[in-house]
């Protein structure tokens, strides 16, 4: 466990010392979702229809830009192999990486979300769900993320391809979000679907360190 | 099963193997498609429509058992480092994609008249295009790495991965309500198709098995001679 909030601290500690990487996706995620009332023109009614929508992917493409540095820099220095060698496991260690990212994506986007939300008109009604299913989904977005961003350390054009590993594996957390968000604002129940959510994130907590670790220990070799 | 992981096993096998599945494949397909098109009855209320299924149903579960294949393979090449289950995964992947794209155009073309849609968002359709895409990751991220063995590797943890995918593609049409109609084949309590339709799909369906296995030696037979010649040519 020292192990673990060892790991958070550092990479907490070297997410706000070196800056900016908090502030990036932030700015992202605002500027992409103000895109919207252009793109589509500002009518309230179709804001408000289209608000949970945009949220949830807009935060997961700004979840998905700070993927690529979840381990990479660490592997580019060596310092994940020097990691890798800690009596700490690797699914500990990549669990404490997801905490950090979450920390550092997830829980940012969560707390703008609302304010973004203002900006889209969306029905007053619907922000507590909102907020519970941002608060759900985004960490699965991370443990998830971890996968794509494992497999694909030192591969060429890693971006790109990262995001066609992970997008498709995202659509179930993205349909559930949305689903929870909009049920809400249209005054139906939405437990089912952050019930459903938070089975996601149950699961991807269980399994998902197993096959990052998996994937960082074949970068290794 | 070890015995056959040696490459020069696998190629005096496959070698005998394979005209005979040729053959196999070649006779059940025309079976299949002779009873199909000709013996079958049309549907009452689709009429001649309803023959789109001898193709998008054979192949929507060929779609689902080449990937747990492809799985499988992935699997046993992770735990017991088989060269020969990487080669028979990246193998039978490009064979899955094309599989899951015909079920993916022939259901289009087949919901067009029958749904007034070429395409629904529902939870069939979208975890079948999940499928597609995750064929599709698995082979660019086989092929992004300079190192091939790496590739192949990453490719193969990708491939687990994506299993979770194969339970909600089949139990989809239980769990939400959709367009697609339920199970009417595998099912608990038989069939609830009539046998003068179902006996055509299982033939081709079975035809479709021998194509795919012949599909699979042939390219693992490629791979095979290729890395052979790679090696001759720059002694690696």
């Amino acid at each position: 466990m020292s192990g673990f909030a060892a790991l958070l601290t550092r990479d907490l500690r070297l997410a706000f010392r070196q800056g900016g990487d908090v502030a990036n996706v932030v700015a992202f995620f605002a500027l992409a979702v103000i895109l919207f009332p252009f793109g589509v023109g500002p009518d309230p009614d179709l804001m408000a229809r289209i608000a949970a929508g945009v949220l949830w992917v807009t935060a997961l493409l700004a979840a998905l830009l700070s993927l690529e540095r979840l381990f990479d820099a660490d592997y580019q220095d060596g310092s994940l192999e020097a990691l890798s060698l800690m009596p700490v496991p690797l699914e500990i260690q990549v669990l404490a990486k997801c905490a950090a990212h979450w920390l550092t994506t997830g829980l940012p986007l969560t707390i703008i979300a609302p304010l973004l939300a203002l900006v889209l008109h969306f029905d007053a009604a619907g922000y507590p769900a909102l907020i519970a299913a941002l608060l759900l989904g985004t960490p699965v977005l991370s443990l998830i993320g971890a996968i794509g961003a494992a497999l694909t350390l030192g591969a060429r054009r890693a971006g790109v391809l990262l995001s066609l590993l992970v997008l498709p594996l995202y659509i179930p957390v993205l349909i559930f979000g949305v689903a929870a968000s909009e049920a809400a604002a249209l005054g139906l129940e939405s437990r089912p679907h952050l019930l459903l959510l938070a089975a996601l994130l149950a699961g991807s907590l269980a399994l998902a360190p197993w096959a990052a670790a998996a994937a960082l220990r074949q970068a290794f070799e | 099963m070890q015995r056959f992981a040696n490459p020069a096993r696998f190629m005096r096998l496959s070698a005998m193997l394979l005209p005979w599945s040729a053959i196999a494949a070649a006779v059940l397909i025309a079976i299949g498609f002779y009873g199909a098109l000709f013996i079958a009855p049309p549907d009452y209320q689709q009429g001649e429509a309803v023959k789109i299924m001898y193709v998008h149903v054979p192949s929507a579960w060929l779609a689902s058992l080449v990937y747990a294949v492809m799985a499988v393979a992935s699997a046993v090449a992770l735990i017991w480092r088989h060269p020969l289950a990487h080669i028979a995964a990246e193998s039978a992947a490009p064979i899955g994609a094309c599989f899951t794209f015909v079920c993916l155009a022939t259901g289009s073309l087949w919901g067009e008249p029958m749904w007034g849609t070429w395409w629904v968002w529902d939870a069939r359709l979208t975890s079948v295009l999940v499928l597609f895409f995750l064929y599709i990751g698995f082979i660019a991220l086989a092929n992004a790495f300079d190192d091939r063995t790496r590739g192949s590797r990453a490719a193969a943890i990708l491939a687990i991965v994506g299993v979770v995918n194969l339970p909600i593609i089949k139990f989809s049409v239980d769990w939400w309500n959709t367009l697609h109609q339920k199970a009417s084949v595998f099912r608990m309590g038989g069939p609830t198709i009539a046998t003068s339709m179902l006996w055509p799909l299982l033939v081709i369906a079975a035809g479709f098995l021998f194509l795919f296995a012949v599909l699979l030696m042939l390219r693992m037979r490629t791979a095979l001679l290729r890395a052979k010649l790679r090696a001759l040519r720059f002694g690696t």
